[in-house]
Order: C-alpha cells, then structure tokens, then sequence
C-alpha cells in the first residue's frame, strides 16, 4: 500500500495515532507536550474522527494529577483513554498510575520526555521524568525518530490492549517532539488491522456498570496485600513477547521492523553502545562511520524499557562484545548507576551466556537538551577500548570538579556531503521559523528528498533570536543533532553579526544569505573583521539582499520571511527555480490562504519581487574592517557576570566547566542591567517642557526603563551636555529639579509610556511630553545620561507619598529589563511591588510567565538598592506556589519570634532600651522601618562588641527583626487551576501573606491555554470552539472568608486604585489577594492599545475595580468597595478590540454571537451583586435597623 | 386609491421610500421590520474593501505576533480549520436576507480602487442581491492628484464592476467634482445604471480638552436635502441613469420634493435612526395624505415635476438664482445699521 509522506513533528506523529485510537482524551499544557493536547483538541474541535467513526471527546484538567485521575476514570468507565504529558506533570501522575497498573487496565500515555526541576528547571528534554515512574508498573516504550514515534505509537495502543498492561510511549522532549521530519503516515485501515475489536469489547466488559456491578480499589490487609500484589506476575513476564509479536505484525504491515533491542552495528562487535531515544541515532552514524574504518563496534537502541526482558537483551549482543556502555540520559544521584546501566549489568549477570562476560560501564550524557553528536559517542567507543574503562563518566560536558567527564573531537563529523545542511539565524518576529518549517514541508511532500527541521529558540520572549537548522537531501536523515557544518548559512538580522559569530557554523565553500540595508557594493566595509576574514579563509559566496525593503514594499512590514525564503530556494537549488516559486506559493495559500486573500497577495508579491533584489557580493582580497563583534558584557560587570553569565550571553554556555556553575542553584540578582539587548528602533524622548510630571509613563513601562528622580540643583552639576531636567512640581520639594530618563539600551520599544502620556504641546498636539524617536542617533548621548542619572541620588524613601503616582515614580524599582514581551502587561505590577516594598521582600513565584522572565537564565531583572537590599526571590513548582510561599512566612515568623526570645533573653546584657525599643518598634511606616534597621545595626554592633558565645544564634537571625513582605506570585494557571488547592488554603490559614495573580485569562506562558480565568467567548488553545463557561469569580470565592484582603485592579483603568490596593493588601495583618488585569500577547491585539483596553474591561464592568478590605468590617464599615462606576459601554465594544474574541466571530458566527448575549449578562448580573454588595450596611453588626 | 410604486435599477417598488446602507441594515430582524412597515426596498449596509482587507490583516497579523520566538509558546491560538473571512459573513447575510424578505434586496459595495475586491460585486450577485449599489467614497487629500485623475478612476471602477456582473448597478457619490453635471455623464458612459446623490462624508471635530481629533457623525437634517434636490432638478431627465436621493429625507415634504425632482426613490437612515423603523410607515401615511389633498394619483405623476426642465423658471436652478438669494439676504434691514 502506498502511504502518504507527509513532513510533520514528533508531537503531531503521536498525537495522530492517539486520537485516532481514543474516545476520551484528558489533557493539561506542559511543555513540550503541550502540542499533542493543542492537536486533538483542534482535531476533536473540527469533527475528526477516530477509526471507529466517533468524535473523541478531549476534557482538559486543573493539573496533571487532575488529568491522570480523569484518565483513571475514563478507563474505568469503560473508554478507550489516553493523555499526554513530561516533565513534573508526569510526577503529578504517579499515584494513578500505580492504580491503573496495579488494576491492569490498557491506556497510552504519550510523553515527550524532559528534564526535572531540581538545582534549576528546564524545559528541555532528557529521561530524568520517565524514569522516575519506571518502577509504577507501566510498561515503557521508546521512540527515536519522528516515524519512529508514529510507528510506536500504534504499537503501544496495540500492545496495551492485548498485554492489559498499561504503557508509557516517550520519546525526547524537543529533539523529537519538536523535529520537522518527512515521516511515511499510518492509513486508519493500518490502525484498524493493528487493533483487535474483541480487546477493545474485552476492555469494555472490565468497565464499572450497576447491571454487573463490581467493586476495585478495596483497602487491603497485612494477610493479603502481598498476595494480591503478586497475581499480576505472569501479565509481566508475557508482556515482552506480546510486544514483539505486536512490532511483528506492525513489520508485516508496513515494512518496519522493530525488535525490543534492536542491534545495529558489526555482528562481530567487541564495543557496543547501549541506549535509548533520539541519542541512539547519532550513536549509530559514529558506529557506521567507525566500522567504515574497519573498528568493530555496535549500538542497542532499547525500545522495550520495560518490563525489561533480560533475555532478549542479551539475544541481540554480539557474541564477541567484550566491552559495553550503557548510557543513560538521566541523573540518579547518589545511586550506584543509572537505570539503563544497572538493568544491563543484572541482565547480564542473570542471563548472560558469554565464556568471558564483557566489562560494562555506565555514563550519562544529554541532560536538559545537551547535544550528544557522533564525536561524543566517539568518545564513549574510545574509552571502551580503554584497558580500564572508566565507568560513571559523562559525555558533552567538562567536569572539572569531580573529573569525570570524557574528552572528545569536536572535529570528528558524519555530516554527509550529500545533504544540504542550512542553518538560519532570524529574530522570532519576522517569521524565519514559519518560513522554515514550509520549506521542509515542501522539499519533503514537493521532492523525492528527505528532509528535516530542527529549531533552537531564545530564553527571551521579547527580541527573540531564533536558529533553524534544516537538512535535506537524497539519502536518509538520522542527525539528531544541530548542524555544526553548513553548506548554507542565512543571516536574517544584519545586526546579529556584531553580537554572535554566525559564521562559525560555515564550512569552507559555503553559502552565505545575508539580510543587509547595504547592496552588495558596500555590505563589505560594514562586516565585522572577524566576519571577512572567515568569508576569505573559507572562501564563500556571499550574497545580499535588502529584505526589509522588499518587505515594506509588498506591504508585509517587518516579515521578512517569504522574502528570504525565496532566496534559499534560488541558492540551494533544492528545486528547480519555477517550480520552487510554485511550491512556496502553495505553501502560503495553505498556510495563509484561511485568514484572508489580501494576506495572500501580499505574500505572493513578496515571493515575486524578492529574486530581482538579490545580488552576488564580489569579494575584496583582504578584511579591512577596524571593528569587530562586541563583548556581550561591559567590563565593569561583577566578575561572575563576566566570567559565566556573559559566557551564556554570548551564546557559548555549552563551553562552561562544571565549576563556573553555583552548586545549589543560587544566583546573585541585579544581572540584567549588563545584558544591553538593544532592541527598540524607537525610543521614547522626554520633553520636559511640556511634561506635567505625573509618572504615569514610569508606572506603566513593563521594562522598567523610564525613571524619574528629583534632586537638589546641585546634583547636576557634572551633568553630561544634553542631559536635560526641569524644576520639580511638588510643593514640598520647592526649588529641587526633576528628570525624566529613558535606559536606551534596554527599551524594548513598546510605545506604552506614549499612549498614556497626558501632556501635550499647546502648539502641535501630536506633541506629548514623551515622544518616540530613532535610537541610533541618540544611542551615545542617552547612554551618557543614564549612566549619569543612575549617579543621581534617590529620593529618601521615608519622604515618599505611597499612595500617589506621583510619588510611587520617585521609589527605585528592583525590577527591571524583563526579557517578557515587549509591552507585557504583567511586568508594571511586579515592578510596582517592588517599588513599594522591594527592599524586604521576599517573592514565591509560581512556574510560568513571571517565573520565566524572573528567573531564566542567564540573568535576572530583579535587583538591589544602594544598600545592597532587593527582593530574595524563588520559584519551587507551578503547582506549589501557595503553600511554598506560606512556608516562607511561617519559618520568617518562627525566625522573628525566636529572635525576640533571645532578645528578651539577653536584654539585660544588651541594654533594655534598645532591646525594648526593638520588640515594640512599630514598622508600619517606611520611616518605622528605618528607624528598627537602625536599631538592629545597633543591636549588631552590641553583639559583635559582646562577643559573647551564647548570644550567636541571636546575631544569625538579627535581620529577622525587621519587617518582611512574603508575596506569592502566579498567573492564572496557578491560582485558578492547578495552585487553586494550596492557595484556598493559604486563604484560611489567616497568615500573612500577599497573593499576586497576574490574570491573563490563560495559560500564556505554554501558549495561551485555557484556564479557569478564561471569560466565556474567548477562543484558547483547548477552547478552540470558543469558551463556554464564564470566568470563575476568584475574588468573590476569596471574600467568603471573610478574612481576606481582595483587590481587583486593572493599572491601565486606574493607577491609582491599584497603588492603593497594593499599600492596603501590604498593611493588612494576613491574606491579602490582588487580582491583577494583566494585557497579554495571547489576547491578540497590539499591546501598545493595551492600556485602552483596559479601560474598556473597566468600563463595561467587565472588570470591575474593588477593594474588600476585612479590618474595615471591623470598625462596623462595609468591607467591599467599589471602585468603578456602573457598565458605560456594551461588552462587545470592549472584546471585539481582541482577537481572541473576533476569532470566534470570523470561525463561528452564531456561536459568538449566542455565547456575547451570555457574556453580557455574566457582565450584567456580577455588577448587580456587587453593587448591591457595596450598599449594604455593617454597622451593627449587620442587625436590620 | 394612491399608487406609491415606483421603478428603480429595473425593479418594482411598491413604494420609493428604500432604506439606504447603513448598520441598521445589519440586523435581520430590522430587515423585515422595514419591510413590515412599507420600505420599497433595502440597501444593505456596505462591504468596505478596506474591511475586508483589514480583517484579513488583523488576523494574520495577531495570530503571527509571538509565534515561533520562544520554545514553550510556539503559537499563542488554535489553529482553526476555519474562518469566514472576507464577504462571507455579508454573502450569508444577503442569501437570508433575500429568504426573508419579499421587497428587492440591494447589496452595497464600498471601495475606491479597481484590485481583485471588485470580484465580489459578483459574488454579491450570485448570493441573490436584486441589484448593487457602487459607493465611491474616495476623499483625495493628496497634494499630488489631479481632478481629473479622480473622474477617471470612479469611471474606471464603475465599468469595472459593470463588466462582473449582470445585475444593474447603482453609483452613490459625493457632490465634489469640479463638474458634477459632467461626472454623471461620464457615470453614465461608464454604464452606471443609477446615481445615489449624495454621500455625506465624515467631518472631523475636535475635542479641544484632550486635544485629540474626533471621528464625528451626525445625523442629517432636511437641511442637507437642498443640495440633493438641486442636483436632481438638473440632472433629470438628462442623462440616462435613475436618480436617488440620499441624505436629508426626514418628512413627508422631503419625499414629495425629492420626487418632484425627479428622484426614483428616496432613500433613509438618519430618520430612522431618530424616530426608529416605524416611522417609515408614518412617512408614508403622510405622504399618501398629501398627495390626497392635493388630488395627485402616484408617484409617477408627479416624478420630475419640478426638475430643471419642467419649472417655469429654469435659471431658478443656476447662477441667476445665486444672485437673487443674495439679493434677498442684503435687502433684509438690519438693525444695528440704522
């Protein structure tokens, strides 16, 4: 049978089988799983099928363990069950999956495999998550390649019926969930002839029914248990034949033929290489590449994990091996050996038949991502040559600490001649990995090719720079790993040749695509030298084209991807010209064709007129060029920041020893000030004539990079020429001079502080008192004037008005250049926070958006004062947030309390006045607090003169005497779904804690899932029909305690309010919850109308503002205040502004329009309550008068 | 009994008060009220060519914005299968339109360029419109362009749309042209088969507290009717293209006079939108009542009655008339001058 080749991911290729195989699919977004729940959602959305004719229906979950206890029930129900998941939500799932094993019950777990939080999160893949349920009696299987995930797939779906074992399919997080590859596409009749009805009937009849009831999950004795726990032996020891009986009949049918170990290499290998997951392939081209020069080596790709036939194993080793490695693809610490090895080394013992038993050794490699290349299994085939191999290495690293790492080549390649290799550095917002991923597509269904797609993406979400690497050509791809040798190189982003050596990856002869705003006459003078002199050595071919220009032209703006698409085609010669202009053309009426004919069009002329601008740079004899890429970071930075976050910075991470790492995970803040991204072409200018000083501009900059400070005229007197000031408009700070600055470097352009500037020229009113201007000319002077504004001293924090705008733009923000999007509308909170409370406070944040860009490496935007004082910062889980957080207070209490024992304890020798003056200080002001920092240096200063050996515990813990702030930090995801446990809780604890929720209505970190918080007639991922529930009321499910402090705030509708509702929530003596409006990218519009839009949830009452303050209960006052006025505008006048909405109205229009009316009486109903709420009288108790 | 039928781009109409576009015309409902309350006929409301393309744009423009730059959140939305981009949406409008209606249903157009949209003055057509209403609403505000490049484009465009579709095609305008009179002639070579006089365009206003320009729309006043009335009277019976008036037809006099002449239809929006759709039925009520008192039979009768040529005084309508208001308005004593 012929099938289809279709160029897909590894997540579709298991998503694809999975639904086409289940009934009930339960899901939650995990990266990088998430995909395979985002397609049967879509799938399901749309009306496609299963082979049995049926929709499946897909429910997503508050949390993994929600989902794995949904998938428990489903199959218990009776359905055919699967889910998809990695990293912790594995963990999450692991108390089920001992019951759905322990009941024997057949389903499919899906997993893109991925590292674990521990020292640090990752979200890259490795095998730390699958083996950590390898002991829960699923039965696991292992995917190498894209086909290979579509192929096992099926065999998992198959093998779980007819072994009633329940089955782990995994395979590598990224390198294989996210690979582009041209994979041959299972027909529904394949699927059919693979799965036995009867099974599935079989399946059925085990399901809980009231007609012949049963009863499972009984508790169980000491005289039982045991017992009970052995029946399911014999479902084991059958369960490695069913799968290769499974994986025979797969052969039969397709061709394939797969073997629990399959054995690749010299039959009469004496070194054998034993792993699994994508790894293997790389193994595999260094095991061809080392026989070709006639070493007798081999590779065991385990596919059968477990249970783990020992016998087949050994079965498929060569009887001549007298040396193995096992490579696991995971971190055990403290345990004699990885999983994989310790299973091969009790195989062999146990069923080993060799006359002289082969040494086996164990090391790990690739953790998080790390590349492991055919130099690396070089390596490993090297040291088992070794008299004494070393065991317990690792590979693709330097450890110079512990010295356990092995050496290798980087110059040893199988890269194949034949294969074109390409790599492409684009920025994330001009579409070079769409382009990309259609390039493959159409050499892979357009051509006889094979073809592959990888992509490497930035830490950053604003500016992002992004890497593709593509491979195609006559013969079979298995590199899975990034090119290191490429015959094309495209540089999408002139500007990237002063940050990063992009032509390293070049070898000699290649092709190089520059994007240049100079032709081809004059690009040579303005390379970098280090640039020309790889051009010449390596004699390239160079060629320009003005991509920006071709864009703007044909009306695409800033997307310069059709346009360099058209160039790769034309240079690599993939296909013949015309017909590559035919196929790319296809290729944008099937990717754009849906979303409109003008998008078409303007794409088609892109393609047209690209070729003609193209041209062929002629290159001189020698580089002349007096600079060179600059350093990534000033030398002015700490030493740490240079030596190994510069390093990471510059993108040379991978070359770090293992002792330039903190061994625990701990990083010193105040770290993004060095990393100068430069990413605006724009920035804002102030004009201080016209600027009425509000600092609305400082409160709403998500980056942080607008600040004002007033000083005495004195200050300014070294001032740099230019640097401009104007005189102070505060009453009490007559005669002083304000400034306005912008950090050039760091602005990310989004053009917020514009739109809410109130001030305009009374002369031109486009004038306001911020304008935007290009910054290359003004790069030099502003960069001047910020070092020297930063030199300007800071107002005395005591002398601050908290509860105005005003005064709040005179606090040092210690948040500041967040690599969140440009124009984030959660960052303004964070930076506000630590505006009002930063210098003793300590954040709990939970996994996702904030925690990304707070916490990713290598640097971090929270930072320190004068006095060295910041936010102390931490992100356990996503799921834990709450009660992490609760933890941090109660110990910060216990540690405040303990210290005030001691000090009552040694009062006598410490002086009672100042121990009494301590105890009873009232820290409730900014000036409280400075005044009990006093006293505390001055109870330092008391023990260190005492020096008394007793009172030490007492100056550990000193600081604990001044007052903290605990704030627990999280997105939707975390309060409304998966965190919601915790946090209801930490409601009723009563302890004092501050909740920030930055509610952006999904999950936006995964990419826009939906969350609890999604408002009815949104469009998000799993909701893709529109949601059509309305939101959940967390604010109102908060003050039925009673004794929660709520606010609900949107700072783009009323700055004010907020600022007040952060002072109260901080002011209050225990759980204080903000729910905090927070414009994101995924509400689909441009942010810059972020503030307006914000205005509008206010405005029609979407929003409303409120503040529900408990100790106003007490003085007999109602406790819930309204903030804003009655609704003043339709919904639809607020939403359809966003395209999550009008998405629904463009895919379907009556369901939009029936789910609106429902909105709008939502919007309606909650004001009528609240309105009522805030009207009703407390004074007397509440008793009616 | 009073014959209110009147004929217009080839249609019978019970009656010449039509509904013109606008969002009033968006609503279904409102559709079959209109025709409940007498409407000859509805215009419905317009499908820009620059919506169209905007929408389009939108869409691409946000479901693109974030996608593909960072690892976790490769995309920010479903991919739908489907979106009803483009005229969809107004296609469907006007098949149930034409389902619910009895009375003509005019599918309306708007745009200034003569690009691949024009493809869907048939696709209007195929939906089941009865006739198409060509809005040009071009405001040249370019140093760079001449008069007559303007005049040449709306020709253009008008045998552009000529030649896509079968149905007749009426051409609603603006009143500035150097040469209203020669404009409707070329219209007319163009092949327009009616003129829709006048489009009011939007004027800005300023609010003078935040400094900023404000979009402005305000309901017309029979006042705007004098200009219609004016170029009706002239082009009547002159060129070959029907005539309708839009813009400042609020009483049962403005019908009488646009009918006088020379007008098919008259067409509504702001009265409605004050008064609500009933009105048209008191409209025509009154209109019926005058027409009784004065012994007029139909509409026909009195159609072009008082255009250019069938007035006693046809300098009434040009310069000499210029002279005489003014005239009029320097012989007024005032006041302040004695």
């Amino acid at each position: 049978m012929k099938r289809p080749q279709v160029t897909i991911d590894g997540n579709e290729a298991a998503a694809y089988v999975a639904h086409r195989l289940s009934e009930v699919i339960a899901i939650y977004p995990i990266t990088p799983s998430s995909a395979m729940g985002e397609w049967s959602d879509q799938w399901s959305a749309a009306g496609q099928a299963n082979v049995w004719g049926s929709v499946p229906t897909v429910v997503e979950m508050q949390s993994e363990g929600g989902a794995a206890g949904t998938v428990h029930g489903a199959l218990q129900g009776g359905s055919l069950t699967t889910t998809f998941t990695s990293s912790q939500g594995l963990l999450l799932m692991i108390p089920n999956m001992y019951k759905i094993a322990g009941e024997l019950t057949p389903v499919v777990f899906h997993v893109a495999a991925r590292a674990l939080a521990a020292q640090g999160l990752s979200i890259f893949g490795d095998h730390q998550d699958v083996m950590a349920v390898r002991q829960t009696g699923f039965a696991m299987l292992s995917s190498h390649s894209v086909q290979s995930v579509m192929d096992m797939a099926l065999i998992a779906h198959a093998a779980t019926l007819e072994s009633r074992l329940p089955f782990v399919h995994f395979f590598d997080g990224f390198r294989t969930s996210h690979e582009v590859a041209k994979v041959e596409q299972l027909s529904n009749e394949d699927l059919r002839a693979m799965i036995s009805d009867d099974l599935v009937r079989a399946h059925r009849a085990r399901s809980l029914n009231p007609d012949r009831p049963v009863l499972r999950g009984t508790a169980q004795n000491p005289d039982v248990y045991f017992q009970a726990r052995e029946t399911v032996n014999p479902f084991y020891d059958a369960c490695p034949e069913t799968v290769q009986r499974v994986m025979d009949r797969f052969a039969a049918l397709t061709g394939r033929h797969y073997r629990l170990f399959d054995y690749f290499g010299a039959p009469d290998a004496e070194r054998v290489v034993v792993l699994m997951g994508s790894g293997v392939l790389a193994a595999e081209e260094c095991a061809e590449a080392l026989m070709a020069r006639g070493e007798k080596v081999g590779v065991v790709n385990v596919h059968l994990f477990r249970p783990f036939s020992a016998a087949a194993f050994v079965d498929v080793l060569p009887k001549t091996v007298r040396a193995i490695a096992v490579l696991d693809r995971t971190k055990e610490p403290g345990s004699p050996g990885e999983p994989l090895y310790q299973d091969v080394v009790v195989a062999l013992q146990e069923a080993g038949n060799f006359a002289a038993p082969p040494r086996v050794v164990g090391g790990r490699y690739g953790l998080a991502s790390k590349e492991f290349t055919p130099a690396m299994a070089q390596s490993v085939f090297a040291e088992l040559a070794a008299v004494a191999p070393r065991n317990h290495f690792m590979v693709g690293i330097n450890d110079d600490v512990s010295h356990r790492s092995l050496a290798y080549d980087p110059a040893f390649s199988t890269e194949d001649p034949d294969t074109v290799r390409a790599v492409f550095y684009g920025l994330g917002a001009d579409g070079t990995v769409g382009a990309n991923k259609n390039s493959i597509k159409i050499i892979g269904e357009d051509t006889d090719n094979y073809a592959q797609g990888y992509f490497v993406y930035d830490s950053k979400k604003s500016g992002a720079m992004t890497i593709s690497h593509l491979r195609f050509g006559r013969n079979p791809i298995r590199a899975s790993y990034l090119i290191e040798r490429a015959s094309f190189v495209a540089c999408h982003q002139f500007s990237f040749l002063e940050r990063i050596d992009v032509l390293k990856v070049a070898e000699p002869g290649a092709t190089f695509l520059l994007n240049s705003p100079f032709n081809a006459v004059e690009v040579w003078d303005h390379l970098p030298r280090s640039a020309q002199q790889q051009i010449l050595e390596k004699r390239l071919r160079v060629f320009v084209i003005d991509a920006y220009r071709v864009a703007k032209e044909n009306g695409m703006g800033g997307r310069i991807n059709t346009v360099m698409q058209t160039c790769f085609f034309a240079l690599s010669g993939a296909l013949p010209r015309e017909d590559a202009i035919a196929a790319i053309k296809h290729a944008i009426a099937k990717t754009y064709g849906k979303r409109g004919e003008a998008v078409v069009q303007k794409n088609y002329a892109a393609v047209d007129n690209a070729l003609a601008h193209m041209e062929l740079v002629q290159i001189p004899k020698e580089a002349n060029s007096s600079f060179d890429r600059q350093a990534s970071v000033s030398d002015r930075a700490p030493e740490f920041v240079q030596r190994v976050l510069g390093t990471i910075m510059a993108g040379d991470g991978d070359q770090l020893p293992v002792s330039a790492m903190p061994v625990d995970g701990t990083y010193p803040t105040g770290t993004a000030k060095w990393e100068k991204r430069n990413l605006a072409q724009e920035i804002p200018v102030w004009e201080e004539e016209i600027c009425i000083q509000c600092g609305k501009c400082v409160m709403v900059c998500p980056h942080a990079v607008i600040r004002a400070k007033v000083c005495e005229p004195a200050a300014f007197r070294d001032a740099p020429v230019g640097f401009k000031t104007a005189i102070a408009r505060w009453k009490e700070r007559a005669n002083m001079r304000y400034v306005l600055q912008v950090a050039p470097e760091d602005c990310t352009g989004c053009g917020l502080c514009i739109e809410v500037c109130p001030a305009k020229s009374k002369s031109e009113a486009k004038k306001k008192a911020i304008n935007m201007a290009p910054q290359a000319p003004i790069r030099e002077q502003e960069r001047r004037n910020w070092d020297f504004f930063l030199s300007l001293p800071q107002t005395d924090r005591a002398t601050v008005a908290m509860h105005t705008v005003k005064d709040v733009q005179l606090l040092e923000p210690l948040f500041e250049f967040p690599g969140a999007c440009s124009g984030c509308g959660e960052t303004p909170y964070i930076k506000m926070l630590t505006q009002l409370f930063g210098d003793r406070a300590v954040i709990a944040n939970a996994t996702g958006c904030s925690s990304i860009y707070g916490g990713n490496l290598p640097t971090t935007p929270y930072t320190v004062n004068a006095a060295g004082r910041g936010p102390a910062w931490s992100n356990s889980l996503f799921e834990d947030n709450a009660e992490f957080g609760l933890g941090i207070r109660v110990s910060l209490d216990k540690q405040a309390g303990y210290a005030g024992e001691l000090l009552r304890r040694f009062a006598p020798r410490i002086g009672e006045a100042l121990t009494g003056e301590i105890l009873a200080a009232d820290q409730l002001t900014e000036a409280g607090i400075q005044e009990q920092r006093r006293r505390v240096a001055e109870l330092d200063q008391r023990l260190t003169d005492l020096n008394d050996p007793e009172m030490r515990d007492l100056a550990a813990i000193t600081g604990a005497l001044v007052r903290k702030s605990v704030w627990l930090v999280g997105g939707d995801g975390w309060a409304y779904d998966i965190g919601y446990g915790g946090l209801d809780h930490v409601f009723a604890s009563g302890r004092n804690v501050k909740i920030l929720v930055l509610d952006t209505e999904v999950y936006s970190n995964t990419g826009g899932q939906m969350s609890k918080s999604t408002p009815r007639a949104a469009v998000a991922k799993f909701a893709a029909g529109g949601k059509p529930g309305a939101k959940k009321d967390l604010g109102m499910m908060a003050m039925t305690y009673g004794t929660v402090y709520v606010a609900h705030v949107a700072f783009g509708a009323n700055d004010t309010q907020t600022v007040k509702a952060f002072l109260e929530a901080e002011a209050y003596d225990g759980p204080a919850l903000i729910i905090a409006y927070s414009h994101c990218i995924a509400h689909g519009y441009d942010l810059v109308h972020g503030l307006d839009q914000q205005k509008a949830a206010v405005q029609s009452a979407y929003w409303p503002l409120f503040r529900y303050n408990p100790a106003l209960a007490a003085g007999g006052k109602n406790p819930f205040q309204l903030d804003s006025r009655p609704p003043a505008l339709p919904l639809e006048k607020y939403i359809y502004n966003e395209g999550r909405y009008t998405m629904l109205v463009h895919s379907a229009p009556e369901t939009a329009a029936m789910l609106l009316t429902e909105a709008q009486k939502d919007v309606n109903l909650r004001w009528k309550l609240y309105e009522h709420w805030a009207s009703l009288s407390y004074s007397n108790g509440g008793a009616q008068s | 009994m009073i014959d209110l039928s009147t004929g217009y781009l080839g249609l019978k109409l019970r009656s010449p008060l039509v509904a013109s576009a606008s969002p009033i015309c968006k609503d279904l409902a409102n559709l079959q009220k209109l025709e409940e309350c007498g409407a000859g006929a509805v215009v419905l409301h317009s499908l820009f060519e620059e919506q169209i393309n905007a929408e389009a744009e939108t869409l691409d423009r946000f479901l693109s914005a974030g996608a593909e730059s960072y690892a976790e959140s490769l995309s920010y939305f479903p991919d739908l299968q489907n979106y009803s981009m483009g005229p969809k949406a107004y296609l469907d409008h006007i098949q149930r339109a034409k389902k619910a209606l009895r009375i003509p249903v005019i599918g309306s157009l708007n745009g200034v360029s003569t690009g691949g949209w024009i493809r869907y003055a048939r696709e209007i057509e195929d939906a089941g419109a009865d006739a198409l209403e060509l809005n040009i609403y071009f405001l040249p505000t370019s140093l760079e362009i001449q008069g007559r490049e303007i005049e040449d484009s709306y020709c253009d465009l008008v045998e552009a749309v000529k030649a896509q579709v079968h149905i007749p095609v009426a051409v609603k305008l603006g009143p500035y042209f150097t040469s209203m009179a020669n404009m409707a002639y070329r219209l007319d070579r163009a092949g327009a088969d009616a003129l829709v006089l006048f489009n009011r365009f939007y004027q800005p206003d300023f609010d003078i507290e935040t400094l900023e320009v404000a979009p402005h729309l305000t309901l017309s006043t029979s006042e705007d009717l004098r200009l219609r009335l004016h170029w009706v009277a002239l082009l009547s019976r002159q060129i070959r293209p029907e005539l309708a008036i839009t813009g400042g037809i609020h009483t049962a006099e403005d019908v009488l006079k646009g009918i006088m002449a020379g007008a098919q239809v008259v067409m509504l929006t702001s009265a409605l939108l004050k008064h609500g759709i009933e009105y048209l039925r008191d409209l025509a009520t009154n209109v019926v009542e005058w027409m009784d008192r004065h012994e007029y039979e139909s509409i026909r009768q009195m159609r072009g009655s008082m255009n250019a040529a069938a007035v006693a005084e046809p300098a009434a309508f040009e310069r000499a008339n210029y002279l005489k208001v003014l005239g009029s308005y320097t012989s007024v004593p005032t006041r302040s001058r004695i």
